[in-house]
C-alpha cells in the first residue's frame, strides 16, 4: 500500500505541470459558468418570484434541462458551438441554473410577507425592497444554492476533456483508457478535493450574520471573476492544422507519445472524446485525429487514413479473450467462439461499424444479417445450461461482436447468454473480467500488448509490425500471467491510424504521416 | 383629519368594504373593530395605500391620497403592524431609522430622535445594537412604535399593534401606551378584534361588519345607544365589564350622596371609571374614597358607588 500511494505522489510530481494546468483550466471552467448561472439565474428567479405564474414553467424547463445526461448535453451543444472551452462552459452553465434559479425563488418568495408589508408600509420603492429586504433575507438560501451548483460544476467539469475544454477529466477519462489507476487518482483526487473544498468555503459564507454578508456578498463576484479569468489564460500553442486526441491516444507509446519521438510531429492538439472526434473532424473544428481503421465513421465523414510509414502503430488483430475456468465450464464455448474466425477482413468490419454508427441500425440487426449472409445462423435453441457472461467496451464494433457471439452461443449449445455491455474502456472491461464479472469479451492484440503487458521497450520493438508475432507473444503471457486465453483472431486489424478529411489531405497533398510533418514544418 | 367618502374595495363578487364613509378629527384615535373578515384591515390598508380602493376617495389633512406617490405618502404616515415586521436582518437601532434613512435625515438628526423615543418608549439604550430576536415580544412591539413615530408624522395607522402580545404584556404596553404624550398629538385609526381594547383605546368606535359600518361613536354610545340587535349581541358578552369600564365618577355624581371631607389622601377625580374606582376601594383597603368634580368633593363607600351605579344603568333611556 505504502509503495503504491508513493507511485501516486512520484506520478503527480512527474507530472505536476500537467495537474496544475489541469487543475487551473477545472477551476476556471466551473467559475466561468456559476459566474454566468449567477448572472442569467439571479434576475430569472427574482423575475419568476414577481410573477409566479411563470415560476412552473422556468423552473419546469430549467429541471428538464438538469435531466439531460452530461455527455449527452455536451454532444448536442457541439453542431451549436463546436468543441472547446464554448460548449463545455454552455452546459456547465444549464447545470447550474437550476440551484441557482429555484434557491432565488424559494428564498424570495419565503420572505415573510409581514416583513415585506412592513417595508412597502414603511415608504420603500419595490426596488428598495427587494436590495434592502427580499435579497438580503434570501441571501443564505441563495448561497446555498450557489453552493450546490459549484459542487455541481466541479463534478460536471471533469466531462469537459471529452470535447476539447482541459480539466481535470484529461486525466481521469486517460488514466481509465491506459489502465492507469495513478493518473485516473491524481485526476479524481483534485477533482474531488476542489469539490470539498468549495463546499466548505460556501458554507462558511452561509453562516455568516448578516453584516459580516453584506461585505462577503459584496466580495464574491470578484473573486469570481477572478477564479473566472484564470481559465482564460492561453494554454496552447497554435500551429496550421488542429489536432484532437483521445485521452487514451495522448498517453500511449504508440500514440502521441510515438508521433512526437518518431516523427518528431508537433501539432496543437486537444483532448476529445472519442464519440465527438469524428464530427469534430467532419465540421472543420478538427484537421488531424486519431481513431481506429476500421470505425465506420471513417466512411460516413469521408476520412482517410494516412499512411504509417514509421510503423509506429503495432497490429490490432481482435480475438476473443476466455477465462479459462470458464472454457473449462462450458468445454463447447471455444469451437462455438472460433466459428467467426476467418470471416471478417478490415473492409467487412468498417462496412459493419458503418451500418451501426451512421445508419444507426441496431447491432443486434447487424450481426443478425451478417451471420445469416454467412449460413452461419442457427435459431434460438432456448438451452437451460448454465449463463455465458460475455463483455464488451462502450464502441459499436464491440457491440456487434458481442451479438455475434450471444447469437451462436444461443444457436449452437445448450448455454443461456448473459451480454454486459458497454462497460466503459479497457480498464473496466478487463478488470471486469480478471474478478469474474464477465466470461469473456474481444480484445485487440496491441491492446494486450501495450496496456496490459506493458513489456520492454526492445520486446516491443522486436514484436512490432509483425501480427502472428505478437499475437502469440500475448497468448502466451495471458496464460501465464491472468490464466485467460485469446482464442483465434477474428480476422481484421482496428489499428490506431491518424486521420484526415479526405478533402483537405488531397489539396495539401498529404498521404503519410512524414508528409503531415513536412507540411507542419512548413512555412 | 382624515375623511373617508363612499369607500369600497370589491374582490371579484365578494364586497370587503362597501360603500363606507367616515370622518377622523385632528387627534383623535378611532378604533376600527369586528371580527375576521369585516373589512376593518381592508379599510385600513387603504389609507396609505397599500391596498388601492376600487372606487371611492381617501383626504388625508385635505389631500387626496390618490395625488400623491404611494411611496412619500406612505413616508408621512407611521404603520405599525400585529406582528411588528421588524427587519431581522436590521439592528434595532437600524430598524428605527429605516423612514429617516428614505427621507434622508442627517446622521445626528435620526440620533438623537432615536434617543428621545427609546427614552420614552424605555427600552434599554443597548438594546439599541441587538436585533429583533433578542428583544422579549413587549419590546419588540415597542420598537415597531418608534419605527412608527420616529419622522412624527400627523397620522398613525396600527393594525392590531397588541394582538400578538400574552394578556399580561398587552395590558402593560396598552397603559403606556395610554400614557404616551407622544400619541395625544397624533391622529390615530387602529384596528382591533378586541372589545376590551377597543373600549380602553378609542375616543371613537368604528364597528364593521361584512364590508359595512354598523355604527360609529363613542364608546358610551355603542354600549348605551346601540344602533340595533348586531351591536348588542356584539358587546353583550362583556357587557358587564365595559359598562364598569365605560361609565365615569361624572356620569353618576347626581346619584352619589352629597358632603365629604378632603382628608384622605387619595382623591379620584370625575373621569375616573367606575371599575377603576371599584378597583381602588380593592387596592387600597380602604372603606372610603374621596372624589371630586368641578365644584365639589364627595366622600363615598363601596356601597353607595354601587348603589349609584345600578341607578344609573336603570334610568330610563332617551
Amino acid at each position: 500500500m505504502n509503495e503504491h500511494q508513493q507511485t501516486l505522489w512520484e506520478f503527480m510530481q512527474q507530472q505536476s505541470d500537467k495537474l496544475l494546468t489541469q487543475t487551473m483550466e477545472h477551476i476556471g471552467l466551473t467559475f466561468i459558468a456559476l459566474l454566468l448561472a449567477i448572472i442569467v439565474g439571479l434576475p430569472l428567479g427574482i423575475f419568476i418570484a414577481r410573477k409566479q405564474k411563470l415560476s412552473g414553467i422556468v423552473l419546469g424547463i430549467a429541471g428538464v434541462l438538469q435531466t439531460i445526461p452530461s455527455i449527452a448535453l455536451l454532444g448536442f451543444m457541439i453542431p451549436v458551438l463546436g468543441i472547446g472551452p464554448k460548449p463545455a462552459i454552455a452546459a456547465l452553465l444549464i447545470y447550474a441554473l437550476l440551484p441557482v434559479i429555484r434557491n432565488t425563488f424559494t428564498g424570495i418568495t419565503g420572505v415573510d410577507a409581514t416583513i415585506k408589508e412592513a417595508a412597502q408600509a414603511m415608504g420603500m420603492s419595490k426596488g428598495q425592497i427587494l436590495a434592502r429586504v427580499e435579497l438580503p433575507l434570501a441571501m443564505p438560501v441563495i448561497l446555498a444554492g450557489i453552493r450546490t451548483a459549484a459542487v455541481i460544476n466541479v463534478g460536471v467539469a471533469t466531462l469537459a476533456s471529452l470535447i476539447a475544454a482541459g480539466g481535470l477529466g484529461e486525466f481521469i477519462f486517460g488514466g481509465i483508457s491506459l489502465n492507469n489507476t495513478n493518473m485516473i487518482l491524481a485526476g479524481a483526487i483534485p477533482a474531488a478535493l476542489l469539490a470539498i473544498i468549495f463546499d466548505f468555503l460556501l458554507s462558511l459564507l452561509q453562516k455568516l450574520n448578516a453584516k459580516k454578508l453584506k461585505v462577503a456578498v459584496q466580495v464574491l463576484p470578484v473573486i469570481l471573476i477572478l477564479l473566472s479569468i484564470v481559465y482564460l489564460v492561453p494554454s496552447a500553442y497554435g500551429t496550421k492544422l488542429k489536432a484532437g486526441f483521445t485521452p487514451e491516444f495522448m498517453g500511449r507509446q504508440d500514440g502521441d507519445l510515438g508521433l512526437k519521438q518518431k516523427y518528431g510531429l508537433k501539432i496543437h492538439t486537444l483532448v476529445i472524446s472519442d464519440a465527438v472526434m469524428y464530427k469534430a473532424a467532419y465540421q472543420k473544428e478538427l484537421d488531424v485525429i486519431s481513431g481506429y481503421s476500421t470505425d465506420g465513421r471513417l466512411k460516413a465523414y469521408d476520412l482517410v487514413v494516412l499512411n504509417d510509414n514509421k510503423a509506429i502503430f503495432p497490429p490490432y488483430y481482435a480475438a476473443p479473450i476466455v477465462r479459462e475456468d470458464a472454457l473449462k465450464k462450458f468445454p463447447d464455448l471455444e469451437k462455438t467462439l472460433n466459428m467467426l474466425s476467418g470471416y471478417i477482413t478490415d473492409s467487412v468490419m468498417t462496412g459493419l461499424n458503418y451500418r451501426t454508427d451512421y445508419l444507426h441500425e441496431s447491432p443486434e440487426k447487424v450481426a443478425k444479417d451478417f451471420l445469416v449472409a454467412h449460413h452461419l445462423y442457427k435459431e434460438d435453441q432456448h438451452g437451460s445450461g448454465d449463463i455465458v457472461r460475455i463483455g464488451s467496451k462502450i464502441f459499436g464494433e464491440q457491440y456487434i461482436l458481442g451479438e455475434m457471439y450471444s447469437m451462436l452461443i444461443k444457436g449452437y449449445t445448450d448455454y443461456r447468454v448473459s451480454t454486459k455491455t458497454g462497460l466503459g474502456g479497457t480498464k473496466i472491461c478487463f478488470d471486469a473480467l480478471t474478478n469474474n464479472q464477465i466470461d469473456l469479451y474481444p480484445e485487440y492484440t496491441g491492446t494486450g500488448l501495450l496496456v496490459m503487458l506493458q513489456p520492454k521497450q526492445k520486446i516491443i520493438d522486436s514484436l512490432s509490425t509483425d501480427k502472428d508475432k505478437t499475437y502469440q507473444y500475448v497468448k502466451a503471457e495471458f496464460e501465464k500471467r491472468y490464466q485467460l486465453r485469446w482464442l483465434k483472431p477474428i480476422g481484421f486489424n482496428n489499428a490506431y491510424a491518424i486521420m484526415m478529411r479526405k478533402q483537405q489531405a488531397d489539396d495539401l497533398n498529404i498521404k503519410t504521416i512524414s508528409d503531415l510533418k513536412r507540411y507542419l514544418d512548413s512555412n | 383629519m382624515i375623511s373617508v367618502r363612499q369607500l369600497s374595495k370589491h374582490y371579484g363578487e365578494l364586497k370587503a368594504v362597501d360603500n363606507i364613509s367616515f370622518e377622523v378629527g385632528e387627534h383623535e384615535n378611532l378604533i376600527l373593530l369586528g371580527t375576521s373578515g369585516c373589512g376593518k384591515t381592508t379599510t385600513l390598508k387603504m389609507l396609505n395605500r397599500l391596498i388601492e380602493p376600487t372606487s371611492g376617495e381617501i383626504y388625508v389633512d385635505g389631500k387626496n391620497v390618490k395625488d400623491q406617490s404611494p411611496e412619500s405618502l406612505r413616508r408621512s404616515i407611521g404603520y405599525v403592524l400585529q406582528n411588528t415586521g421588524l427587519f431581522p436582518h436590521y439592528t434595532i437601532a437600524e430598524n428605527i431609522a429605516v423612514v429617516p434613512k428614505l427621507l434622508k435625515w442627517d446622521k445626528s438628526k435620526i440620533e438623537s430622535r432615536t434617543n428621545e423615543l427609546i427614552e420614552k418608549l424605555r427600552l434599554p439604550v443597548d438594546s439599541l445594537y441587538k436585533y429583533p430576536s433578542q428583544l422579549s415580544g413587549g419590546q419588540q412591539q415597542r420598537v415597531g412604535l418608534a419605527r412608527a413615530l420616529i419622522a412624527d408624522p400627523p397620522v398613525l395607522l396600527m393594525d392590531e399593534p397588541f394582538g400578538a402580545l400574552d394578556n399580561i404584556t398587552r395590558t402593560r404596553v396598552q397603559a403606556e401606551f395610554k400614557a404616551l404624550d407622544e400619541l395625544l398629538r397624533k391622529t390615530i385609526i387602529m384596528v382591533t378584534h378586541d372589545v376590551q381594547e377597543a373600549f380602553e383605546l378609542g375616543d371613537r368606535i368604528c364597528l364593521m361588519d361584512k364590508g359595512h359600518i354598523v355604527q360609529i361613536g363613542t364608546p358610551q354610545e355603542l354600549l348605551f345607544k346601540p344602533a340595533n340587535d348586531f351591536v348588542k349581541q356584539f358587546l353583550d358578552a362583556q357587557r358587564v365589564q365595559l359598562e364598569f369600564k365605560t361609565v365615569t365618577i361624572g356620569n353618576i355624581w347626581d346619584r352619589l350622596p352629597v358632603g365629604g371631607l378632603d382628608n384622605i389622601a387619595t382623591t379620584l377625580n370625575e373621569n375616573t371609571s367606575v371599575w377603576a374606582s371599584l378597583t381602588a376601594f380593592d387596592h387600597q383597603k380602604q372603606q372610603q374614597l374621596t372624589i371630586k368634580n368641578a365644584d365639589a368633593i364627595k366622600t363615598i363607600t363601596y356601597e353607595q358607588l354601587m348603589a349609584a351605579y345600578h341607578q344609573y344603568q336603570q334610568r330610563p333611556q332617551v
